[in-house]
């Protein structure tokens, strides 16, 4: 029910194929209000892989985010599988990619269930109602992610991770293969982070998503990212697996921050340390 | 969380829920409201008809139906050509405004946005204070011109709501809802203060245009139901067919964009459709205050939240709200009428607060 990406498996495997890579950024600016936001950034987001995108406050992660979900215009900028954005139609590009974004508004009164229904908008006909599939895709969404017991409930009364999975769910009806999750962890706590991103992870595997999210926890950003691209004042400053981005040198330079990154099996652990009491 | 992670169990659920959507029961309950305000519309009044007479007489008027009621030629006149276009107005006023009402107060995400919000109120009431001042009858300097209070009210309006339209345009493309209720907020200001002075030179002519602006249902045959009639009908359709995607703007614009609507486009049409409304009921009774307001936030409270409950039944039980305050109207302080936004605002009032109250009790 969920489609599959072209050719399964991860990152490398479909570049090996030749298939078309789930995102390609190619020298992409953005002004918002007059001020530019992104000032050429590349990106390339393999079909099936997932990339995490770093940076400071204002680096311009949302707008990039937000860029590669259609949501801004940039015609050419971007394409996803191949075909340039500005060539797929709203309802198309909406069964492809799918935003979860930092904090989804969150609708006074609406059950979870008609929330999740929304994402099958781009199936329903603009005047028409939803079909018994649309109903079907969606209680099968819903059993997926352990949600049925919630189908009544009003959204606004769950906790920040059942609403975190709602919006997942919601995202997952739309039967988009490229999931963009702007901050999908920010307002959990560490145990909810990692039973959201588990989630994430395990449903790309399931069913062949490519993930580009933002993430500010950059220890749990590396765990889970098989690519980082840091971004800072509108450009790409490194991009590479996490051992290669979450260095020392590039997060004092580009966060201004005083850490100390520690390498381990699981990928760098990155520890804030007070200026001036470590020597 | 262990059990979310068990590898894709699709069985069905156990019961099944359905979403939300207008019940049959809800539907049936409004159309229930329209015909007990159709009936007893017709039969108050000073000349007081026996409601299953009237209904008959109701009855007759479908093609094919002949019964007798027992009414004479002179109570079926007053029937068909006095108070049925009265209460038929009543009907159609009253669901635009509700209608509009609801429609507002999706696309602006704001549960007080009403159909006076974007300027139409101050339009229309700028408007027919020059006519009144400078206009027809009033020897000045406009009374040669045949323009009608209905004509000059409805330009005003949309009138207004397109200097709304234009000043809220120049945020450029950064513009939110909020940009437009600050316009709105600005042109009503603006225009009031016209308003204001006009009334201020010409005092002799406050007494029409107050009246005027209390609104009132008084009317002139079918005449006034055949003007409004073609708005009600582009009005109610537009907002109707749309009232899926109100519900999916209510998650916002960047996930409605991302759902693949088209959220500014859709918004604008359905203020288009909203203020096109608006003013049509504007033009044929004045301003009624409060139905846009106080139906929507009762539908909303006793039938559900999504707009494919709000809007179809805000149009019924509107439409039955204000043919019943107008009853009220005319009645109570008969042969004087109230006017009908005092009615309106005088019921609506304690009347909200008790469904607000019941609810509450339902449901905590």
């Amino acid at each position: 029910m969920i489609p599959t990406p072209p050719g399964p498996g991860t990152g490398t495997e479909a570049a090996k194929i030749g298939a078309p890579p789930a995102v390609e950024v190619r020298d992409l600016h953005v002004r918002l209000d007059g001020v530019p936001i992104l000032t050429g950034v590349d990106l390339t987001v393999a079909a099936g892989e997932w990339v995490t995108v770093i940076g400071p406050n204002g680096a311009g992660k949302s707008t990039l985010l937000r860029a590669v979900g259609g949501l801004l215009p940039a015609p050419d900028a971007v394409r996803i599988f191949g075909t340039p954005l500005g060539a797929l139609r709203r309802r198309e590009r909406a069964r492809v990619v799918a935003t979860v974004a930092q904090s989804p508004v969150v609708p006074p009164g609406m059950a979870v269930l008609d929330y999740v229904l929304l994402g099958r908008t781009p199936y329903i006909p603009p005047l028409g109602r939803e079909s018994a599939a649309d109903l079907a895709v969606v209680d099968e969404v819903l059993g997926r992610l352990d949600l049925i017991d919630f189908r009544t409930r009003e959204l606004a009364t769950l906790s920040g991770g059942e609403r975190q999975r709602v919006f997942l769910a919601r995202a997952l009806a739309q039967g988009a293969t490229l999931l963009l999750l702007d901050e999908p962890t920010s307002a959990l706590d560490i145990g909810h982070q990692q039973e959201v991103l588990e989630l994430v992870d395990r449903l790309r595997g399931q069913h062949g998503l490519t993930v580009l999210a933002t993430m500010h926890d950059l220890s749990i950003a590396g765990e889970y990212a098989d690519r980082m691209v840091l971004l800072a004042a509108g450009r790409v400053a490194a991009a590479g697996p996490p051992r290669e981005v979450l260095t020392e040198q590039l997060l004092s330079r580009h966060y201004r921050a005083h850490v100390k990154v520690i390498p381990t099996p699981h990928g760098p652990l990155v520890l804030p340390t007070r200026p001036g009491r470590h020597p | 969380m262990h059990q979310a992670l068990k590898r894709g169990p699709s069985f069905p659920p156990a019961v099944i829920v359905r979403p939300a959507g207008l019940r049959k029961r809800w539907l049936a309950v409004g159309a229930f409201a329209v015909l007990v305000a159709l009936v007893a519309g017709v039969s108050l009044g000073p000349v007081s008809l026996p409601p299953g007479s009237v209904a008959i007489e109701l009855l007759n008027l479908l093609p094919g139906v002949r019964l007798d009621s027992g009414l004479t030629e002179r109570e079926i006149a007053i029937v068909t050509e006095l108070r049925l276009p009265r209460v038929v107005l009543g009907l159609l006023v009253g669901g635009l405004l509700a209608l509009a009402g609801g429609a507002y107060q999706g696309v602006f995400r704001n549960p007080l946005a009403d159909p006076y919000l974007l300027g139409v109120a101050a339009g229309a009431g700028l408007a027919v204070t020059v006519v009144l001042t400078l206009g027809v009858g009033s020897g000045g300097a406009l009374s040669g011109l045949p323009v009608t209070i209905p004509l000059a009210a409805f330009v005003g309006s949309l009138g207004a709501v397109t200097m709304t339209y234009l000043l809220g345009a120049a945020g450029g493309r950064s513009r939110s809802p909020a940009t437009l209720i600050l316009a709105g907020v600005a042109v009503s200001a603006f225009l009031s203060a016209g308003q204001t002075y006009l009334l201020q030179r010409h005092a002799e002519s406050i007494q029409a245009v107050y009246s005027w602006l209390l609104g009132r249902l008084a009317t002139a045959g079918w005449q006034d139901v055949r003007l409004v009639l073609p708005y009600f009908l582009v009005t109610s359709l537009v907002v109707l067919l749309h009232r899926r995607e109100l519900d999916v703007l209510s998650v916002g614009d960047d996930e409605a964009g991302s759902l693949g609507l088209h959220p500014q486009r859709s918004r604008y049409l359905l203020i288009a459709a909203a203020s096109l409304g608006t003013a049509a009921a504007v033009s044929a009774s004045g301003l009624i205050g409060f139905v846009g307001i106080i139906v929507p936030h009762t539908v909303r409270l006793l039938a559900g939240s999504s707009y494919r409950v709000i809007l179809p039944l805000s149009l019924l039980f509107g439409g039955a709200f204000l043919a019943l305050t107008d009853v009220v109207a005319r009645t109570v302080a008969a042969p004087q009428e109230i006017p009908i936004g005092v009615v309106t605002a005088l019921l609506g009032g304690p009347f909200f607060v008790l469904v607000l109250r019941t609810a509450r009790r339902v449901l905590t």
